[in-house]
């Protein structure tokens, strides 16, 4: 016996403590689960921070009651000084973008049901996996720490603009050790996304079980895999900016610091840096980080939408070959966050037509799934209607990026509102909209619970209208000219803006609120929901072929053989009108 | 897993298994008919792809290193040339031929494998040596820190020194990274009953030798740029 099957028995025995059980788990199951969790835990922070600044918005002066506990500084007597309206906004975008939008639609997800369907009874390198969640869970920590020291949280933003963020606490407050944190939090989940998509890489590649050849590999799978692709290149850059930004801190070094810069009456002792290279590098991971939040939801949203509809999409190949032009095309694009930094002109017309070219698979994508819900008789779920509700997002958000990514218009349009509506739809929205799809889909499989499907639509709809409240407003305010990141509009031409803001922040309060028709639906399914059945969706790929929840080792010690393509639906066999992956009927 | 010990498959003997082009996994990859049982005693090949990812990963690193040197050098007026400490060419060739010594001790890991007689003592000694020449290196590199603080080049002297020292302090974190593994290996061959994966072996020597790659790009984007 080679030692390959050795190891591979010790690591599948099923531990039987509770630490190595649910807390340092090998287990790519239970993992997902944690990394669904944390993601969680950070959507709910980020949301109550967006409606204590949307609060703050429309009644400038409200103090908000238990606001200076977190803070005496940053909002004496509960009313939050403007500076501390940036440092909500810097930590709403970190945990939104890296710890929600990355974590749950990729990692979560991605974690639990890849090795799954692809036929494997784990990832490829479990302990990595182990420390890959671990590590992202210090990077958490690190990040919601910048909370509690003295002069609170970083105010430079989630995209952290050098020189704002490379000169200390000189510019204002929360740029000393908060903006130390956050650069060394994203540092460490640099290194937690390395280790997770490497993992992802080399799982796919090497673990597909027999028969499961690559174009059989479902489109979530594929999506995965493009997304673990885009996510390794990405995060590799990332990771030796945050090390220079943090040497430029804390070292004295001069990267991205220009000489002779003078912060608040003080001439910095630094000379010869770029504040452009910066925004370089950290758009060069910053634009495929779109991706990364959006792919795996184009994925799980094509998986659902299949499985409703009852028939595959007018072309999987197609598809999967627009995601990966999609992935391909990201890392051209980063200088359309740019056209007004002071980069040569030229270039953003370089970077100009990449970005349009970028819409090309996105529409043809979009088309697809348009044109394969023509006509099919679509099973309405919690799960399809979100996923209708991903397509109803991606479109709508997706149609402004047509303007901004012409230089000429985004000049104007450029920091302001319309681009915070544009990004929260085609990113945010989005993706959280696919999240919530495949929770509403996998939850059975996850738990071995039945959610309640009446509150899942109920959820669904006011989700749905809510965030379209929110944020097709946001359009409407950037054409007016409403700049992002002011704390207060006093200005002669915002001040008949404000009642706008209201209704989006009565919409914001009221689509949150909703959000707890979800939480309650989840913790209360989690332990009261009807039993779920092995394949209560009908559905055909591998993960269906086990028990809710699935066993420790997934496929019970053997490997699936995979029979045929992932979607064959529609079609006359003995179990109905679908054939699962694993089926040795002929149609 | 528990397939070891249960009887091999035999429900794929019926009907053809539709197999497709590749037939699964690059490391499952069986011929149809064949008992899946086979395939859980083949030596496991993620480690093999796992490292080529990581390369993949640390080489974009790298890249995004360089072209931060690239604008910084043409956005400043600061770029001062630095003379580059001699030691570090010593260091390269302690480097290069650590590579030749693992590539010997990886031959002799096989003939002990191949021959149970074997010798084990020998492809110890090349591993030995290797991680030797690795620390070497490692130690030689910290010399040429100070060689270069002697000098009076600190981390934030100069955008050169910056560069200088983080470049080749990245570097050889990575390289202790590679020694790390090599111990491993050291440690496994040296244990009564030898558990020794060749994917993890041939896995931490691709890593080993791309050390000595990245390194002399490191040395000439160092000599050119610095």
């Amino acid at each position: 016996m080679s030692d390959g099957t050795a190891q591979a028995v010790q690591h599948h025995t099923a531990p039987t403590g509770f630490i190595r059980k649910h807390v340092f788990s090998l287990d790519h199951k239970v993992i997902g689960l944690q990394y669904y969790g944390l993601a969680l835990v950070a959507v709910f922070i980020g949301m109550v921070l967006s409606w204590l600044m949307r609060i703050h918005l429309v009644w400038p002066s409200w103090p908000i009651p238990g606001l200076s506990l977190l803070s005496k500084a940053g909002a004496p007597g509960g009313v939050m000084t403007p500076e501390y309206y940036l440092s909500l906004l810097t930590m709403h975008g970190t945990l939104m973008v890296f710890f929600v939008l990355t974590n749950a639609p990729f990692a979560a997800f991605g974690n639990y049901f890849l090795p799954i369907q692809i036929g494997a009874e784990d990832m490829a390198f479990p302990r990595f996996n182990m420390v890959s969640f671990w590590t992202t869970f210090l990077a958490f920590c690190i990040l919601i720490s910048a909370f509690f020291v003295s002069d609170g949280p970083p105010i430079s933003g989630w995209t952290a603009y050098a020189t704002l963020s490379a000169v200390g606490s000189d510019s204002g407050p929360g740029e000393g050790l908060g903006q130390t944190l956050w650069a060394l939090s994203i540092f460490v989940f640099c290194i937690a996304s390395l280790l997770g998509s490497l993992n992802f890489i080399a799982t796919t590649l090497d673990l597909r079980t027999r028969g499961m050849t690559l174009s059989r590999m479902p489109i979530s799978t594929w999506a995965w895999f493009i997304t673990s692709c885009i996510s390794l290149l990405a995060f590799a850059v990332l990771l030796p900016a945050c090390l220079l930004l943090i040497l430029d801190r804390v070292a004295g070094t001069s990267f991205f610091i220009p000489a002779g810069l003078v912060v608040s009456d003080h001439l910095q002792p630094h000379s010869g840096g770029s504040p452009l290279l910066w925004q370089h590098l950290f758009w060069f991971f910053g634009h495929p980080e779109v991706y990364i939040a959006i792919l795996p939801a184009m994925g799980i949203v094509s998986h659902i939408l299949i499985n409703s509809m009852r028939r595959p999409l007018l072309s999987h190949k197609v598809i999967i070959y627009c995601m990966m032009g999609i992935g391909f095309l990201s890392y051209m694009v980063w200088g359309h966050h740019m056209f007004v930094s002071g980069m040569n002109p030229f270039s953003s017309l370089v970077f100009s037509f990449p970005t349009l070219v970028i819409t090309i698979p996105a529409t043809m994508m979009t088309l697809i799934w348009m044109g394969s819900l023509y006509g099919s008789r679509l099973r309405i779920t919690a799960a399809s209607l979100f996923a209708l509700g991903f397509l109803s997002m991606f479109v709508s958000g997706g149609v402004s990026g047509f303007f901004l990514a012409q230089p000429s218009i985004d000049i104007y349009l450029h920091a302001t509102y319309f681009v915070v509506g544009h990004f929260h739809m085609v990113m945010g929205v989005a993706a959280i909209f696919g999240v919530f799809a495949g929770t509403y889909f996998w939850f059975p499989k996850m738990t071995g619970h039945m959610m309640n499907e009446s509150l899942g639509k109920l959820h669904f709809w006011l989700t749905f209208i809510g965030t379209y409240c929110i944020f097709m407003p946001f359009h409407y305010l950037g054409l007016a000219g409403n700049v992002r990141r002011y704390s207060a509009f006093v200005d002669d031409f915002l001040v008949p803006l404000i009642p706008v803001h209201r209704f989006v922040t009565y919409a914001a309060l009221f689509t949150g609120a909703a959000q707890l028709i979800f939480l309650g639906n989840l913790v209360y399914s989690r332990f009261r929901g009807p039993a779920a059945p092995a394949n209560p969706w009908e559905g055909t790929s591998l993960e269906w072929t086990m028990p809710s929840p699935p066993p420790f080792d997934n496929f019970g010690g053997k490997h699936p053989v995979v029979y045929h393509d992932p979607y064959q639906y529609g079609v006359k066999s003995s179990t109905g009108d679908y054939l699962m992956q694993d089926s040795p009927e002929q149609a | 897993m528990a397939t070891t010990i249960q009887p091999p498959d035999t429900e794929s003997t019926e009907l053809p298994i539709d197999d497709g082009k590749s037939g699964g996994g690059i490391g499952n990859s069986n011929p149809a008919g064949e008992p899946t049982r086979a395939l859980d005693d083949r030596p496991s090949a993620p480690s093999r792809t796992g490292i080529w990812v990581g390369l993949a990963a640390i080489t974009m690193s790298f890249a995004a290193f360089t072209s931060a040197l690239v604008v910084r050098q043409s956005t400043g007026a600061d770029w001062r040339h630095l003379r580059i400490p001699p030691l570090v060419f010593f260091n390269t060739v302690v480097l290069l031929a650590s590579s030749v010594t693992l590539e010997r001790a990886r031959r002799r890991v096989a003939d002990f494998f191949r021959s149970k007689s074997g010798q084990r003592s020998v492809p110890l000694f090349w591993l030995g040596a290797t991680l030797l020449l690795g620390l070497v290196f490692v130690g030689g590199q910290y010399a040429a820190w100070l060689q270069l603080r002697a000098q009076g080049l600190y981390l934030a002297t100069n955008p050169n020194s910056s560069f200088f020292y983080v470049l080749t302090a990245v570097h050889a974190l990575h390289v202790l990274g590679g020694l790390a593994g090599l111990t491993r290996v050291l440690l496994r061959l040296s244990r009564p009953a030898v558990v020794l994966r060749r994917s993890t072996l041939d896995a931490t020597s691709y890593y080993w030798h791309f050390m000595g790659v990245l390194w002399l790009y490191v040395l000439l984007v160092v000599w050119i740029k610095l």
